[in-house]
């Protein structure tokens, strides 16, 4: 139990998926723009990575580890990953249209983000059982909506007072300082769950 | 053709992280220090000359309908490869890398360069354009790693700087340091190059538009 808590708190604060572990920036970047669709992608990114790592990882330990395989696994994973996404998509399409709806538009941007690929790669380098990956893949992907969500907000603030930024700075360069400062607020959790 | 070109187009004019703004999960991530940033470009490099050599020499053979999985398979390959070398030959490397390593294979500059370039072109201006790119991911990610290890821990390659000693601020090697120096060198570029700074990081400025299937304005919206 004392594992699992711990591996929440890593996940969502002291560890955050993009904060610290720049995991999914260009997502955390481009989309966030508005508190709607990075809700909508906050929730793709948490579904995608709990069925990623509901796949994986029986592929990583009843084929791949018994087999000597270990070292396809990038190759695996990603192509596990890029077709399980679409299938997915298919059947989300099909039976759940309100679903795809609100979350079919982001799961292609999903596939080839190594926000997926990195919390797979993590539930095998950190030694986690079946349900420690499942607990780590929900919060990773949770973190990653928080920071989404809340980045949101202060880019909304940053866009409006463009103005009265240096010319220079206007666009990315102020996201990325914006992003920063974001980041810097997640140090105040370090130390927590140790 | 103009070879030369090719090349030098990916190092300043066309770079891959200060212009055409690709791959910040490694650039912020890894760059804590110059040998990190030297170390990921030219694996990074290496994967990229070799998965346009063998996409370029494939182009005419991979159906266009699976060419995601086909270049993604491949890519997943040499990273496989240069994960090899890098355990033998600079375990230590291997170590500070750690999973980035394996996420050279979801790198948007290695599959953008695939669909945009190796599978459009012939064999040797798609390893110049891959030597040229890669080159030009180093350069960044090693002026990144310069900045952040001489303002963060007061030294480079390594090798301690007698004066910054004492005057350290930790913030540039933390996470927020990364953002930060990205923001400020992206800034500087775009002033050196007296043109304004993109307006936005979006998907619909992403090389990978192609061989993507999501909707940019429905997810832009």
């Amino acid at each position: 139990m004392s594992t699992l808590v711990t591996i929440i708190i890593a996940a969502v604060l002291t560890n955050n998926f993009v904060l610290s572990k720049f995991y999914g920036c260009c997502p955390f970047l481009g989309v966030s723009k508005k508190f709607d669709s990075s809700l909508g992608m906050g929730a793709a990114v948490i579904f995608v990575m709990l069925c990623a790592s509901l796949v994986t990882y029986p592929i990583y330990y009843f084929l791949l580890l018994p087999n000597d395989l270990t070292y396809l696994r990038t190759v695996a994973f990603i192509l596990v990953i890029a077709v399980f996404v679409q299938l997915l998509e298919m059947i989300i399409k099909k039976i759940m249209p309100p679903l795809y709806k609100t979350l079919g538009v982001y799961l292609p941007l999903i596939t080839t983000n190594c926000a997926v690929l990195g919390v797979t790669i993590m539930n095998i380098d950190e030694n986690y059982t079946f349900w420690e990956s499942m607990v780590n893949a929900f919060f990773s992907g949770f973190g990653f909506a928080l920071a989404m969500v809340l980045f949101s907000g202060v880019r909304s603030r940053v866009d409006d007072a463009e103005s009265e930024s240096p010319a220079m700075f206007r666009g990315v360069p102020a996201t990325l300082v914006a992003a920063a400062i974001v980041s810097m607020s997640f140090l105040g959790f370090g130390g927590l769950g140790q | 053709m103009n070879y030369g070109k090719e090349f030098t187009k990916g190092l300043i004019r066309e770079n891959p992280v200060l212009v055409s703004l690709l791959g910040m999960c490694p650039t912020l991530a890894v760059t804590t220090g110059a040998f990190n940033g030297i170390g990921m470009g030219l694996s990074t490099t290496f994967v990229l000359i070799f998965s346009n050599l063998v996409i370029s020499l494939l182009r005419k053979i991979i159906p266009e309908q699976v060419k995601l999985p086909c270049y993604i398979v491949i890519i997943a390959t040499f990273v496989t490869l240069i994960q090899f070398l890098l355990h033998g030959f600079v375990p230590s490397l291997y170590t500070s890398l750690g999973a980035f390593l394996e996420l050279i294979t979801v790198n948007c500059i290695i599959l953008g360069r695939a669909e945009m370039f190796a599978s459009k072109n012939s064999l040797l201006p798609s390893l110049l354009d891959g030597a040229g790119m890669g080159l030009g991911f180093t350069l960044a990610l090693f002026l990144m790693g310069s900045i952040r290890e001489i303002f963060g821990s007061g030294s480079w390659f390594g090798l301690m700087i007698p004066f910054m000693q004492g005057h350290t601020m930790s913030l540039f090697v933390m996470p927020a340091g990364g953002f930060f120096v990205l923001g400020i060198i992206i800034a500087v570029v775009c002033r050196l190059a007296k043109k304004k700074p993109p307006k936005k990081l979006g998907c619909s400025a992403c090389p990978n538009a192609a061989v993507c299937r999501a909707n940019c304005e429905e997810v832009e919206a």
